[in-house]
């Protein structure tokens, strides 16, 4: 299946579903589907690379599978594993079952052997891929690549249609260059101040041009501050729901000052910005 | 179009990136899908095909520009006004949105207009400095801030700035298509292309990249953790897990197939840095000190001590939650570690031998960041030989190359002999070093 037309259709797509994306996007959102290559959105934390996934498959309509990264993930949690408790009570209750406990009713499937049986259009998110272990990487560079999975006790399961599949990864580590080479990449950073703007317009209903066009004024400076977190577009966002409902018009010093907490969590940053802001 | 695609290729190739045959295929695949005619598609295209990596962005940004020049706007206007109202029209640019095709096209016409130059006689070539000094974006920014004080003028700053940078990064990269133009691109290719932050010398940093660079750090020091925690934990197990090991037999029966190992409890040194001050390794000083403190969760203790002539403990200036700039500050005017402002390394080992030698212990790791230069002053190996004799490991970082070190005043060598040396000249060697070491 065709996933997007053109990049300009992404955008419209992308855009109908409250995602605002760019050329970079777009176009490694279109590319992505017409080549059916992985997609690696790699960037700081909160800048919408696991919203992407979500946009795209709202705006396909298709299924999202997701399977979250975590130290120690394995194959038994990403794959398929065998209920063994189930084959077990199947030996106990008929002797003679032990040649068919190996068959499709024991198979536990998990987020992988899910997207890659699904016969509807499907997106695989695979978030935060760098927190996994090396060796879940070399499981994935299979699926990746050919779209298949082998269980010996079943033989080899292809696709019936190969999902979109989006990697995130938030680069506190490299990634191998194999896994790197089969993707296409994208790399998400913080927004232009007008693209922040339209975000804010678009995911904050209600608040006004101007104090939007402030927001993200003050949030690109504070990122050019040498702070130990920059703020992300949803600490933005929730900025813009601080002030909402405050009820603030504008943002001026003394707003800034009281809801810096909402954007900027350690101390130190706090009072860096108070002093390169003239907050006190 | 195969021709100047497998030349875009090679040219990053040549200037540092690594871009595998199997990519090179991707970017052609996808250029069959795309409209060809869209140059900004094109770039994205590519970028997501070929640059794998953010550092390499800038790079291949600017090998772009050279190879796919923007043809649609047309010979650029020749433009006669008077410098004043150029100044005017620069100024209105300024405020609006540099993403803007004006913001370019005016770019253009300012270096046809001004960045010509005489490069010999009969020969001439382009350059974006005198375009910048015609236009002096930067006495601009007054009139520019509208609002004085407080917070809209900071914002207004920030953005006049932002755009001036921008105006500058399309004068110059005019500059460079319009040399591509008479000279050839291949000609320019190489000398067009900074390499990556990460590979940029510490001692020839800008105060820009130093900048730069200090944002790297907490990503940095999160990554080099993350390593090395995981290296820890993949190493040789340790005692059984009754436990895990019982709870696990529960799977197959009661039957334990799979026993399971307590990891070994990781090795933490502590660690004491000694660092040069003095301003010919200050950047590299900056950087190095910033790194340790950010990975202070690999280390259970960290001590600095900081030298010019002489030595003094400059840890409690990098207490946690700190700014690390004030840091920087308090420690060069409060702490005690000039005399005479001449780095004297034969000195300030004696001092620290005598002051501070009981901060070594078996258990240190004694780090020691310089670059040798003693200002022919006696080198005192002995000192250092006894120094290192005291503890488990004791390394030397020098931010010089390699082969630069025993020319002049350097006495590189001689220390190498007691104490192994590494060279260390930007980000990515000492990344290297940490993860290989530590």
């Amino acid at each position: 299946m065709t996933w997007f037309a053109s990049p300009s259709e992404a955008v419209t797509r992308l855009r109908q579903t409250g995602y605002l994306s760019d050329d970079a996007i777009a176009t490694s959102v279109f590319l992505a589907g017409v080549l059916q290559k992985p997609l690696l959105a790699e960037g700081p934390a909160g800048v919408g690379k696991t919203q992407l996934a979500k946009a795209i498959a709202e705006a396909t309509g298709s299924d999202l599978v997701r399977l979250q990264c975590y130290e120690g993930l394995d194959e038994a949690r990403a794959l398929y594993e065998w209920n063994y408790k189930k084959q077990l009570l199947r030996i106990q209750a008929d002797d003679d079952a032990w040649d068919d406990i190996f068959a499709e009713e024991f198979l536990l499937e998990r987020p992988l052997l899910k997207a890659i049986r699904s016969d509807r259009p499907t997106v695989l998110l695979i978030d935060e891929t760098d927190k996994a272990d090396v060796e879940v990487e070399g499981l994935l560079l299979e699926i990746l690549s050919d779209f298949q999975v082998t269980i010996p006790e079943l033989g080899t399961i292809t696709a019936a249609r190969r999902p979109f599949v989006v990697l995130t990864s938030n680069a506190t580590r490299e990634l191998s260059e194999a896994l790197k080479r089969r993707c296409l990449y994208l790399h998400l950073d913080y927004p232009t101040p007008e693209r922040e703007r339209d975000i804010v317009l678009a995911q904050v209903p209600g608040i006004a041009e101007t104090v939007a066009e402030q927001l993200a004024r003050t949030a690109a400076t504070l990122r050019a501050l040498e702070l130990k977190k920059s703020p992300s577009i949803a600490e933005t966002v929730d900025w813009a729901h601080t002030l909402l409902a405050l009820g603030r018009e504008v943002l001026d010093e003394r707003t800034v000052a009281e809801t810096l907490g909402v954007v900027l969590k350690h101390h130190s940053d706090q009072q860096r910005a108070a002093k390169e802001l003239g907050l006190r | 179009m195969i021709d100047r695609h497998i030349g875009f290729v090679h040219a990053l190739r040549e200037t540092g990136l690594p871009v595998s045959l199997a990519e090179g295929l991707d970017a052609a695949h996808a250029l069959r899908h795309i409209d060809l005619a869209d140059r900004r598609t094109l770039r994205e295209a590519y970028a997501a095909t070929l640059v794998k990596r953010p550092q390499h962005r800038e790079g291949f940004d600017v090998l772009f520009d050279l190879w796919f020049p923007s043809t649609t706007q047309g010979p650029p206007k020749h433009r006669d006004d008077d410098p004043e109202d150029l100044r005017s029209e620069l100024a209105e640019l300024l405020r609006g949105d540099p993403a803007a095709p004006e913001f370019s096209a005016f770019a253009q016409a300012m270096v046809e207009r001004f960045g010509r130059v005489q490069a010999g006689p009969g020969r001439q070539s382009w350059f974006s400095y005198p375009v910048i000094r015609a236009l002096s974006p930067q006495t601009l920014i007054a009139g520019l801030l509208g609002e004085r004080g407080g917070l809209p003028e900071k914002l207004a700053r920030r953005r006049v700035t932002t755009n001036i940078a921008a105006f500058e990064a399309e004068v110059a990269a005019d500059v460079r298509r319009r040399i591509a133009e008479e000279q050839g691109r291949e000609r320019i290719t190489r000398s067009a292309v900074r390499p990556p932050i990460d590979r940029r010398d510490f001692l020839r940093v800008t105060k820009a990249e130093l900048a730069e660079m200090r944002r790297e750090i907490h990503p940095l020091a999160r990554r080099l953790a993350t390593r090395l925690s995981m290296k820890h934990k993949k190493g040789d197990r340790g005692r059984l897990d009754f436990r895990r090991t019982v709870r696990a037999s529960l799977q197959s029966g009661g039957v334990p197939l799979i026993t399971h190992l307590k990891p070994r409890r990781p090795h933490k040194p502590e660690l004491v840095v000694l660092t040069d001050a003095s301003d010919s390794v200050a950047g590299f000083a900056q950087f190095t000190l910033l790194l340790t403190f950010a990975l202070r969760e690999q280390f259970t203790k960290v001590r600095a001590f900081a030298f010019v002539d002489t030595v003094d403990e400059i840890t409690k200036y990098f207490a946690p939650g700190a700014d690390v700039l004030d840091a920087i500050t308090r420690m060069t005017t409060e702490a005690d570690i000039s005399r005479f402002g001449r780095t004297d390394y034969g000195h300030v080992l004696k001092t620290f031998e005598e002051r501070h030698a009981s901060v070594l212990t078996p258990k240190t790791s004694l780090l020691i960041l310089g670059d040798a230069r003693s200002n022919y002053q006696p080198p005192n190996t002995e000192t250092l030989k006894r120094l290192t004799e005291k503890v488990r490991h004791a390394y030397w970082l020098n931010p010089e190359p390699r082969n630069q070190w025993d020319t002049g005043d350097s006495v590189a060598s001689g220390y190498a002999a007691v104490i192994p040396m590494h060279e260390c000249r930007n980000v990515h060697q000492l990344a290297a070093f940490i993860e290989d070491v530590v």
